[in-house]
């Protein structure tokens, strides 16, 4: 059976033990790419085993409530392996997304990747 | 399309298909930037409009193809204006557990209506509940 080359979603560059991670697509984060970043992000840890990841969402304009799914799910799986999640680079529009979600109490959020290198 | 501040209004119906909700996002987005909406009020009704028609989709059809979704939109120059039927079974929108609540923080879904009722100005549903009609008052202004 024949399977068409998987699209990439992420950018995932090593800074040392730390995944840090920038989607590829601007407008994205609509409920059928999130599937498939989901699944990209979730095998960082599952397959991968990677433990600290930085998600920088500069690249990202738009994002629905399903990638806050996905970001759940994701959290939950890096604290099974004690490891830890960062976010950064939110734009003011998404950020008011987690703020109306009360999800920015429950994710580790910096302003830029530089604070959130750090924060690790 | 126009931008002499004349409505611009659609009626259309779409499979319980995904991708052609993202299809009618696309065309949307398109009309709210030839009538000049800013950008805040443009994400405010992506975010409403994709959280309905998935909603729609995922919850009221069940994904199944054989089912259709019914949109009419009009856009305003002071107003955005929609409704979005499915075929589904319905439901009461009172049923939906708070998203914010500690116990359900953790919670990988239902957030959609919280964030609709948050960005729209206003927001009815059908007495079955398998309609949603949603407005947003232009800049902003709820």
């Amino acid at each position: 059976m024949t399977q068409q080359p998987r699209r990439r979603r992420l950018e995932v560059e090593d800074r040392g033990d730390i995944a840090v991670v920038n989607f590829i697509d601007k407008k994205i984060l609509d409920e059928q790419n999130i599937q498939l970043i989901g699944d990209d992000l979730f095998r960082l840890v599952d397959e991968l085993g990677r433990r600290k990841i930085l998600l920088n969402f500069s690249n990202v304009d738009f994002l629905s409530s399903a990638a806050l799914g996905k970001l759940i799910t994701l959290n939950r799986k890096v604290q099974a392996v004690r490891g830890s999640l960062i976010l950064c680079g939110i734009s003011k529009d998404i950020k008011e997304v987690f703020e109306i979600t009360k999800l920015d109490k429950l994710f580790k959020i910096h302003a830029d990747e530089q604070a959130a290198l750090q924060a690790f | 399309m126009n931008s002499n501040g004349q409505v611009i209004a659609r009626q259309l119906v779409i499979a319980s298909d995904l991708s052609a909700a993202r299809h009618l996002q696309g065309e949307l987005e398109r009309s709210l930037h030839s009538l000049h909406f800013a950008e805040a009020d443009i994400f405010a009704i992506k975010m409403a409009v994709e959280e309905a028609l998935v909603n729609a989709i995922k919850h009221g059809n069940q994904m199944n193809p054989a089912k259709s979704v019914s949109i009419a939109y009009q856009i305003r120059p002071e107003r955005f204006d929609v409704r979005i039927t499915d075929e589904g079974p319905g439901f009461d929108p009172c049923d939906v557990p708070d998203p914010t609540a500690p116990e359900n923080l953790e919670r990988p879904c239902g957030r959609g209506l919280l964030l609709i009722r948050h960005y729209m100005s206003e927001v009815t549903f059908s007495d079955r509940g398998n309609t949603i009609a949603m407005s947003k008052v232009r800049n902003g202004n709820k």
